[in-house]
């Protein structure tokens, strides 16, 4: 199992704030491969650097100190074969849910034909066949993360990076979106690298958890997450599963 | 997997909006009718009611033409405004340092009294319609370019984030981001200009004029004309009002996303 050459490789990752009084460290010390179509958490409490981590990746935010390598090579800019979703659906409430969904088409000049029906077979996928013309304010939160899963997939990216995608819900939304993600990456083959601070949705999720720890923000442990495929929510009460999560949890106290 | 919908209520204007003020209209004008008869009040000072119906109806043809006189200077000089406020705006939101030049001019210029300008404006210009139309886009000009301005860089950072991840161009951004954000803010500056349009048109009248509705109250009033003064002046509200409510139309036909309390 596994490339050669790793799907994303980060190594030496340093990144540093200067702030009034000095300085802070956001992350120290990174290094973490992903596999391709491998699907990555980050678990950890705030202040320990996952969304920052995130960002790096797609180079939003530049690192300090240290490398991302995509399949081998450094990036010049944020790529053309990530999408990312963020804790907000961030839709542009001008626009109906399949336009909004079109965005990244559009942006990248790829073929619009093409896009609208990858974005009419996401939105099916995940249940929002019928709303494509309605406006993001007439559909409720859940749904709009739904539509801002399926946008940042229209342009067919290899590398999903989601930070806290589920946050802003409520359980029972989030649960039901898990899955209808672990759905989503099935049939579509990505790597997914997916931030949140839910230590029960990150060993659900995930192929392994990376462990993280503030002050500075750092990679405590990588567990690899042997539960099968496909995952059931009834898997929470196994006691494998509370193995991981008390491990975890003592790994990420701050 | 359950489909919850938040429902979606449209505002429908019944015709029951309108009952209450209009009757309340009607009222006033009996109360007025009969005080005015009541009191012998004389014409010349507060005209009736039937007197100022009775002066619309005797001077329609000019006073059509008058109204269409000064709906031209109001229209034209708001376009104007509109024309060279957005764009303005555009370049101010990309350049700092345009930003920084533009703004205490464009402060001093609405600070300074239009009433002051227009006698100047007639010195400079003439009696035409052309000072009018001036002093109209001086008064429209500044609530245009602020609002618009305010508009193009009320981008919520959530959304650059997300366009700066797509690597979208300057083009791109100002055209599907940064201009649809703006246009509910286009539409606040324009409907606050259009308030003041219609009173800048009629003190460029007032300075110096050969026709116009205010043209009209002047000279109707300074021969004691009254009933004739107050038709103009009872059109040049109705004028403000519809234009408003012209701009209150567009404004829902091109923001069909935008819930209205």
């Amino acid at each position: 199992m596994g490339t050669i050459v790793a799907n994303i490789q980060i190594s030496g990752l340093y990144k540093t704030y200067q702030t009034r009084t000095g300085h802070t460290v956001a992350l120290q010390q990174v290094d973490l491969a992903i596999r391709q179509n491998e699907f990555v958490t980050l678990v950890g409490p705030s202040g320990c650097g996952k969304s920052t981590l995130l960002k790096i990746i797609d180079l939003l935010i530049p690192p300090s100190r240290g490398t991302v390598l995509f399949d081998g090579r450094p990036l010049a800019g944020p790529s053309r074969d990530v999408g990312i979703v963020f804790q907000e659906p961030v839709l542009l409430p001008w626009r109906g849910i399949l336009d909004n969904v079109m965005l990244p088409a559009e942006i990248l000049g790829l073929d619009l034909a093409q896009a609208r029906r990858r974005a009419m077979d996401l939105l099916s996928l995940v249940g929002l066949a019928g709303f494509e013309q309605r406006y993001p304010k007439e559909l409720s939160g859940g749904m709009q993360q739904r539509a801002a899963i399926c946008r940042s997939l229209v342009h067919d990216p290899s590398i999903l990076l989601m930070d806290e995608p589920f946050a802003a819900l409520d359980a029972m939304t989030r649960e039901e979106l898990g899955f209808e993600l672990l759905k989503i990456w099935d049939v579509y083959k990505k790597t997914v690298v997916f931030v949140t601070h839910q230590i029960s949705e990150a060993i659900l999720l995930a192929d392994r958890v990376v462990a993280m720890s503030p002050r500075p923000g750092r990679i405590e442990k990588v567990i690899e997450v042997s539960l099968p495929r496909p995952r059931r929510l009834d898997m929470q009460f196994s006691p494998e599963f509370k193995r991981y999560s008390d491990e975890i949890r003592t790994l990420i106290r701050p | 997997m359950g489909i919850e919908e938040t429902t979606f209520h449209r505002r429908g204007a019944g015709a029951s909006a309108y009952v209450a003020p209009a009757l309340t209209l009607l009222a006033t004008a009996i109360v007025w009718e009969l005080a005015a008869r009541y009191f012998q009040i004389p014409g010349w000072l507060l005209p009736t009611p039937s007197a100022i119906g009775e002066a619309m109806v005797d001077w329609r043809v000019e006073l059509l033409r008058h109204t269409l006189v000064t709906l031209y200077e109001t229209l034209m000089g708001f376009g104007l405004a509109l024309a060279f406020g957005v764009p303005l705006a555009a370049l101010v939101t990309y350049s700092p340092l345009l930003q920084k030049t533009i703004y205490p001019l464009l402060l001093a210029l609405q600070s300074v009294p239009k009433v002051a300008v227009a006698p100047l404006l007639a010195l400079w210009i003439g009696f035409g319609v052309l000072p009018k139309i001036v002093v109209v886009f001086l008064v429209c000009f500044f609530p245009i370019i602020v609002a618009t301005a305010a508009g193009l860089s009320a981008v919520p950072a959530t959304v650059m984030e997300l366009i700066r991840s797509l690597s979208a161009s300057q083009y791109q951004i100002f055209t599907k981001i940064r201009f649809p954000t703006a246009l509910p803010h286009i539409f606040v500056g324009s409907k606050i200009a259009i308030t003041f349009a219609v009173i800048g048109a009629v003190i460029g009248e007032f300075v110096g004029s050969e026709s116009g509705l205010g043209y009209v109250i002047l000279t109707s009033s300074s021969q004691l004309r009254t009933p004739l003064a107050f038709a103009a002046l009872v059109i040049l509200t109705l004028m403000s009002i519809l234009l408003y409510y012209a701009v209150e139309l567009a404004e829902g036909l091109c923001l069909p996303w935008v819930e209205k309390s």
